[in-house]
C-alpha cells in the first residue's frame, strides 16, 4: 500500500486548542510512577473542559508530587513553593486575582506531615482551589521514609514496619470545611477524569486524594499503597458521570438509581448507585463510610462529599469582582481630601 | 538619692526659687488594665494643645491586667521628644511599685500619691501631695464597677491644677479621646477631673517648681502612633493584600489598617472591598500568602516582630531567589517567647539583612518618625515591585506603639510604580520573554502576572535552580550567572533607596551614626555634648540598607565615629563592617543600649564622654 491517508483534521476543543497545548515539559519522574498518570488526566480534563490554560495557576510544595505541575499545562503560570506551604502561596495568589483557576498538586508528606497546619486552614477557609494529593505513603525524593498517610502495619522495602496510624486526609477535608472531597486511584482513568472535571466546575475547595503507587520505594508486598494492593482493595463508591454546563444532558437515568448534584456553574454531578444509595451531600454519612472502610481495610473511592452551597474564601472576604492585583490607582489610593480629613481627626 | 540622704526641700513659691517651665517629665505609675491609658493620653494631649512639644511613652508588661505599667510624658520647650531618663514628677498609683518608684527619684522631684500609701514618710527631699482617690471617686461615680477606671481621671485634675494646665484644654482632650458616641462616659470622667481639681485647690499647697505654660510650638501638628502612621502609609500606597498573625508590637499596625481600609477602601457602588485582609494561622502562612499575592501582582504586605521574622525565614529566601515583591513591616521588640515582648529593641538588623539560607540579601528601610512610617511604607512597596524582592521596614515598639507629635503627612506626589510587568500587548510586540534575563543591565528582569491572556505569558517559578528562561537547571554556569545578576540587582538598589540625613560640622572630628528611633537620643546627645563638654559632632542618620556612598564619605571625614545601637551586639555597626573599607572600619566606635527602654540622650552622652576621655 503506497497511498498515504489524508491528514485527519486536527482535533480541537471548544476554545480551539488541541490537547498538545495542554501538555507541560517532559516528566523526570520514574517510569510507571502513578503521578505521571495523574498529570495525564489533568491534561485531558482541562483540554476536554475547554479551559483557557493561561487562566490557570499551578502550585506545589516540595517532593516528587510537587515536581509534576511542570509536566502539565505549560501555558499556565506555575509556582513551586516551599515544603508544605503551597496552600499559603495559592491562597495569596487567589486573593490577588480571584479569576484564576488554581490547582495545587501536593504529596502525602507535603500535605499530611510538614504541611498539615496549612492544609487544615486552607480547608477551613474553603479557598477556591483544586487540591490534589498524590498519595503514596512514602517520601520518594528522600528515598523512602514513611509519611503520615502510611497505613498501620505497612512495610517499607527495607522491612521497616509502620507503627503509627495514618492521617486520613479525606476525613480531615470533610471535617474541616472542604466543599468537595474525593478519593481515587491513579490507575483508574475513568473515575479520576470524572472527579477532576467535577473539581474544575466546583467553585470552592476540592480535595482529591489519589492513591498513587511509588514504583521505586512503595510497590512491593507489604505496602498498602502498591498497584497490586489497590487492585485487591479498591471499592468504588459509585460510578460518576459528570456533565459540564455547556453540554446537553442526554443520559437517561432509571429513577432511583442515580443522584444529581448541581454545581455552582450549572454543571451536573451524577452519581450512579452501585450497591448503596449514597448521598454525597450528607456529611455524617460520608464520615461514617470512611470510618467503616478503615475498619474493613477497603479503600473507598469516588466523590465522598459535596457541598455546593457554601461561600468560598473570596466571597467571604467580599472582595471586588476584578483582580485586586491590577486595580487602577484611583481605586486603591484614596484622595487627597481623605488624607486631609484623617489628619484633621488627629489634631 | 537614697532615703538616708535626707535634705530638706525649699518650698517653691512664686517669686522664690526658680520655676521649671515646659521642660520636665511626668511619670504615672499604675497597674495595667486599670484604664489609666485614657487618663494619660488626655494629660499628654492637653499639654500638646497648649502648644508645648510633648512625647508619651507607655512602658507596659506582657499582661492584660494587674502588673505594673508606667506612662511617661515629657514636655520640652526645646522640642526634645526622646525619653528623658530622670523623672521630675511622679504620680504614684500602684502600691506594688510605689516605694521603688519614689526611691529612684532625684531630689526635688514631685510626687502625687494615693493617700493610704503614706509615701511622704519615705523621703524628705521631695514634694509630696497626698490625694484620697477612693474618697473622691465615690460621689462622681455611683457605679462601683466603673470606679477603678474613673479614679484615674482624678489625677488628671490634681496634676492639671499643680502644673497649671488649662482646664478647657483638658476638657477638650478628654471629649476628643472619648469621641461623640461616648459623650455620657466623657461627662462622668470630666466630673472626676473636676473632683481632682477641686480637691487640689482646697487642700494642696504647691511647693514644686514644675509648670506648663502656653507656647505656640504645636500648631497644625497631629498626634499619632507609628503603627497607625504605617497603616495610613500602606493604604495610600495602594496595598491590596494584607496578611498577619497577631504579635506584639505589630498587631495594632494591622488593626489600624483594617479600620482605615473599611472606611476608605470599600467601593461605594458595589459595597465590595478593594483589598483582602487575612489573619493567618501563623507567620509562615502570612508570608506565604504575601509571596503568592505578590507573585500574582498584588501590593502585598504583612506585619510582624522578631519571632515572626524567624518563622518567615525560608519563604523570604524563596522570595529573594524567585524574585517576588513582598513588604514586611518588622516592629522590633525584645526576645523570643516570654522575653520582654513589650520592650523595645533594634534587634533584627543583622538577621533581616541576610535572612534565610544561601547567599541572600534584603533591603531594609529605617523610619524614625510617624511621618517616615507613612512615607516609607510607600517607598517600600515601590522598591519591592521595582526590584521584585522582599523589602523590610524596620520600625520598633517605641515608634510603633507610642504616641508621637508629628507634622501632618504629605499626600504622595508620585504615581504608584508597579515595576517591570509585561502585558498581553507587550508580549505580542516582543513575541515572548525570558523571565530572568538582564535586558536592561540593572539586574532586574521582566515578569508577567498569572492570568495574562497570552500563550507565551506563563513561566514556572521556583527557587534558585533556574536559568534565564525560568527553566529548571542544576548547571553550575546557570547558577553562577543567576547569583551574579542578583548581586547586580542589589548594587542597583543603592541608587534607589532613601539617602541618609547628614549634618556635617566642619569643626567636628567626631561623628555619630544611628538609625530609626535612636535619632531622638542622638540629636539631644549632640546638644548635651556641645553644651556640657564643648564637643563638636557631625551626624548621619541612616534611612536604608543597602547603604549608599554617603556612609563611607561620612566615616572617612571623621577621626572617630560612634555608631549607636539599641542592641547588645552592635548590629548596625556589624552591618557596616561588611561594607566599609578596613581603614574606615578602624574609625568606628560602638555605643550600645539594650535594657528594653526607649533610648535616652543621657545614656548616649555618658558613653561617648567616657570613650572620649572627657
Amino acid at each position: 500500500m503506497s497511498t498515504t491517508a489524508p491528514m485527519p483534521p486536527k482535533k480541537v476543543n471548544r476554545i480551539g486548542l488541541d490537547v498538545l497545548q495542554y501538555r507541560g515539559s517532559k516528566t523526570t519522574l520514574c517510569a510507571g510512577c502513578g503521578h505521571n498518570a495523574i498529570s495525564e488526566r489533568i491534561v485531558e480534563c482541562f483540554y476536554e473542559m475547554g479551559i483557557e490554560p493561561w487562566s490557570v495557576a499551578k502550585f506545589s510544595g516540595i517532593g516528587c508530587s510537587s515536581k509534576s505541575p511542570a509536566y502539565f499545562l505549560g501555558m499556565a503560570h506555575g509556582f513551586n513553593a516551599v515544603h508544605g506551604r503551597a496552600p499559603a502561596v495559592a491562597t495569596g495568589a487567589l486573593l490577588a486575582n480571584r479569576n484564576l483557576l488554581g490547582i495545587v498538586v501536593s504529596g502525602d508528606g507535603d500535605t499530611a506531615s510538614i504541611g498539615l497546619g496549612q492544609f487544615m486552614h486552607m480547608l477551613r477557609r474553603n479557598v477556591p482551589l483544586i487540591y490534589v494529593i498524590e498519595n503514596n505513603g512514602v517520601y520518594g525524593l528522600t528515598k523512602g521514609q514513611f509519611s503520615a498517610t502510611a497505613d498501620l502495619g505497612s512495610k517499607l522495602k527495607t522491612g521497616v514496619v509502620n507503627d503509627l496510624p495514618p492521617i486520613d486526609v479525606c476525613l480531615a477535608g470533610i471535617e474541616l470545611g472542604a466543599t468537595l472531597v474525593a478519593r481515587s486511584f491513579s490507575g483508574d482513568k475513568r473515575q479520576l477524569q470524572s472527579i477532576l472535571k467535577t473539581c474544575i466546575a466546583h467553585k470552592g475547595l476540592s480535595v482529591v486524594d489519589v492513591i498513587s503507587p511509588c514504583v521505586a520505594f512503595n510497590d512491593h508486598e507489604g505496602s498498602t499503597k502498591s498497584y497490586s494492593y489497590m487492585k485487591d482493595h479498591e471499592e468504588p463508591l459509585h460510578e460518576i458521570d459528570f456533565i459540564p454546563h455547556f453540554e446537553e444532558i442526554h443520559v437517561e437515568i432509571p429513577e432511583g438509581e442515580a443522584r444529581d448534584v448541581r454545581l455552582h456553574d450549572g454543571s451536573l454531578l451524577r452519581l450512579r448507585k452501585l450497591d448503596r444509595d449514597y448521598d454525597p451531600t450528607n456529611k455524617l454519612e460520608a464520615v461514617r463510610m470512611l470510618h467503616e472502610s478503615q475498619k474493613t481495610g477497603e479503600v473507598l473511592t469516588g466523590i465522598l462529599y459535596v457541598d455546593s452551597g457554601r461561600d468560598n474564601f473570596t466571597d467571604i472576604l467580599n472582595i471586588v469582582d476584578e483582580p485586586l492585583a491590577t486595580l487602577p490607582e484611583e481605586r486603591v489610593r484614596p484622595s487627597r481630601e481623605v488624607l486631609d480629613q484623617i489628619m484633621e481627626e488627629l489634631r | 538619692m537614697s532615703t538616708t540622704q535626707v535634705t530638706s526641700v525649699e518650698p517653691f513659691v512664686d517669686g522664690h526659687g526658680k520655676a521649671v517651665v515646659n521642660d520636665f517629665s511626668i511619670q504615672v505609675a499604675t497597674v495595667n488594665g486599670s484604664g489609666s491609658q485614657t487618663a494619660n493620653n488626655v494629660l499628654m494631649r492637653s499639654i500638646f494643645q497648649m502648644g508645648v512639644p510633648v512625647s508619651g511613652k507607655n512602658l507596659f508588661p506582657s499582661n492584660i491586667a494587674g502588673l505594673p505599667t508606667w506612662f511617661t510624658i515629657r514636655a520640652s520647650k526645646h522640642g526634645w521628644i526622646g525619653r528623658k531618663k530622670e523623672i521630675d514628677f511622679l504620680v504614684a498609683m500602684n502600691p506594688e511599685t510605689a516605694q521603688e518608684d519614689v526611691a529612684k527619684l532625684e531630689p526635688g522631684a514631685a510626687v502625687v500619691y494615693d493617700e493610704p500609701l503614706k509615701l511622704n514618710t519615705l523621703r524628705s527631699d521631695l514634694h509630696f501631695y497626698a490625694v484620697p482617690f477612693d474618697k473622691l471617686v465615690g460621689p462622681v461615680c455611683p457605679e462601683a464597677k466603673l470606679r477603678k477606671l474613673v479614679r484615674n481621671m482624678i489625677y488628671d485634675g490634681v496634676v492639671g491644677w499643680l502644673l497649671g494646665i488649662e482646664f478647657d484644654e483638658i476638657r477638650k482632650a478628654l471629649f476628643k479621646q472619648f469621641g461623640p458616641k461616648k459623650a455620657k462616659a466623657a461627662e462622668m470622667n470630666w466630673n472626676a477631673v473636676l473632683a481632682g481639681r477641686d480637691f487640689a485647690e482646697k487642700n494642696l499647697v504647691k511647693t514644686d517648681p514644675f509648670r506648663i505654660e502656653r507656647m505656640d510650638q504645636t500648631a497644625g501638628k497631629i498626634i499619632i502612633d507609628g503603627n497607625a502612621a504605617t497603616a495610613l502609609g500602606c493604604m495610600f500606597a495602594g496595598v491590596t493584600v494584607v496578611t498577619w498573625y497577631p504579635i506584639t508590637p505589630s498587631s495594632s499596625l494591622v488593626e489600624s489598617l483594617i479600620g482605615y481600609l473599611k472606611r476608605f477602601r470599600v467601593d461605594k457602588e458595589t459595597g465590595k472591598a478593594t483589598y483582602a485582609v487575612v489573619q493567618a494561622e501563623d507567620e509562615i502562612a502570612s508570608i506565604g500568602m504575601v509571596i503568592g499575592a505578590g507573585w500574582a501582582g498584588a501590593r502585598a504586605m504583612t506585619a510582624t516582630a522578631g519571632p515572626g521574622i524567624s518563622l518567615m525565614s525560608e519563604f523570604v529566601g524563596l522570595g529573594y531567589y524567585a524574585e517576588v515583591p513582598a513588604v514586611v513591616f518588622d516592629v522590633q521588640r525584645v526576645g523570643p517567647s516570654t522575653g520582654l515582648p513589650t520592650r523595645t529593641m533594634q534587634g533584627d538588623l543583622l538577621k533581616n539583612a541576610v535572612l534565610s539560607h544561601g547567599d541572600t540579601r534584603h533591603p531594609m528601610l529605617f523610619p524614625s518618625s510617624p511621618e517616615e512610617c507613612f512615607t516609607m511604607a510607600g517607598t517600600a512597596f515601590d522598591l519591592a515591585e521595582h526590584f521584585q524582592t522582599p523589602v523590610f521596614v524596620m520600625t520598633d515598639l517605641d515608634l510603633g506603639m507610642n504616641n508621637w507629635m508629628s507634622d501632618p503627612f504629605p499626600y504622595p506626589e508620585t504615581p504608584i510604580a508597579r515595576g517591570k510587568v509585561l502585558t498581553e500587548e507587550d508580549l505580542n510586540r516582543l513575541n515572548g520573554f525570558a523571565r530572568y534575563a538582564d535586558v536592561d543591565g540593572d539586574g532586574i528582569g521582566y515578569r508577567t502576572l498569572p492570568g495574562t491572556k497570552h500563550p507565551k505569558a506563563a513561566y514556572f517559578t521556583r527557587g534558585s535552580g533556574h536559568n534565564e528562561k525560568a527553566q529548571y537547571t542544576e548547571r553550575e554556569d546557570d547558577y553562577i550567572n543567576n547569583m551574579d545578576r542578583l548581586s547586580r540587582k542589589f548594587e542597583t538598589m543603592r541608587q534607589h533607596v532613601p539617602k541618609p540625613e547628614v549634618v556635617l560640622n566642619e569643626k567636628a572630628s567626631v561623628g555619630l551614626i544611628c538609625c530609626g528611633t535612636s535619632r531622638y537620643a542622638c540629636e539631644e546627645s549632640r546638644d548635651q555634648l556641645l553644651r556640657e563638654y564643648g564637643l563638636e559632632t557631625s551626624y548621619l542618620r541612616l534611612k536604608a540598607y543597602p547603604f549608599t556612598g554617603d556612609l563611607s564619605d561620612f566615616v572617612s571625614r571623621h577621626e572617630r565615629v560612634y555608631v549607636i545601637d539599641q542592641n547588645r551586639d552592635a548590629q548596625l555597626l556589624s552591618l557596616m563592617r561588611l561594607e566599609l573599607a578596613a581603614e574606615e572600619i578602624a574609625r568606628l566606635r560602638s555605643v550600645r543600649y539594650y535594657g528594653g527602654m526607649p533610648l535616652d540622650a543621657r545614656t548616649v552622652t555618658d558613653d561617648i564622654v567616657r570613650q572620649e576621655g572627657l
